[in-house]
């Protein structure tokens, strides 16, 4: 696992059946994109996160795929729509293997 | 050789034609990947929204955002940067809308181009050109 990876995600804590919510989330990955080289002229390797996914419930919000072009933490903005309470899941897939989880519970009502 | 008046004329036009051109080192790729993407159907213009800066002071972080109504897909490419690919934003059936927003990196001035899979199963395309002044791939 890379290190001082830290997901931040907001979203909000209530929200009306059906409503369409923004939510932003962030990850502090240093996103190496393998085009860079030390200060011997050695290319870095790259080191990215590749996927990210947002899902409620077992239904999909949002599926990104990311290239080495996507900034050092990684931010998204999107929307979602919110049909009842439950719970929001944030996926991040690193090249290494590793995977980054966090989740947002909304209430409906 | 003689030079003449009229040769300096052609010849200055022709260095300026060259210098104003964007980058397009990966051109090809960014047709290749369109090509992928759309599995060979043609692509329209319009039907989706990239909104990106006129000019970014810094190549490593761009907010880009794209919208497109309907659309069940969105690629973002940068047709200067060493490997075309930005990122692809697939909205499932929970997505509020087929909007999103991030921030880029490029690597100079060049072309943003978002293509969206439109609800009715066509392919619509925005472009735009976004001057960098501090190129974001280091090195």
């Amino acid at each position: 696992m890379a290190d001082g990876v830290k997901p931040r995600v907001k979203a909000p804590k209530k929200a009306d059946a059906g409503e369409v919510v923004t939510i932003k989330c962030l990850i502090s990955h240093k996103m190496e994109s393998g085009q860079r080289k030390d200060k011997d002229g050695n290319v870095i390797p790259r080191s990215i996160i590749n996927r990210f996914t947002c899902d409620f419930g077992d239904q999909n919000v949002v599926d990104v795929t990311l290239a080495p072009a996507i900034s050092t933490n990684p931010y998204f903005e999107f929307e979602a729509k919110i049909p009842e309470s439950g719970d929001l899941k944030f996926t991040w897939y690193d090249d290494d293997g590793s995977v980054y989880e966090d989740s947002k519970t909304v209430k409906v009502g | 050789m003689d030079i003449s008046r009229r040769d300096t004329l052609a010849l200055g036009a022709g260095a300026v034609a060259l210098t104003v051109l964007p980058l397009h080192a990966s051109a090809a790729g960014v047709d290749e990947m369109i090509n992928t993407f759309t599995g060979g159907a043609a692509v329209a213009d319009g039907g989706v929204d990239l909104d990106a800066p006129e000019i970014a002071e810094n190549g490593n972080t761009v907010p880009i955002s794209v919208s497109a109504e309907g659309a069940s897909a969105i690629l973002v490419m940068a047709a200067g940067n060493p490997t075309p690919d930005v990122a692809e934003f697939k909205f499932g059936p929970l997505a509020g809308s087929s909007s999103a927003s991030t921030r880029i990196r490029l690597a100079g001035t060049q072309d943003v181009i978002a293509i969206a899979k439109l609800a009715d199963g066509s392919f619509g395309k925005a472009q735009k050109t976004v001057k960098v002044t501090i190129g974001g791939c280091g090195g």
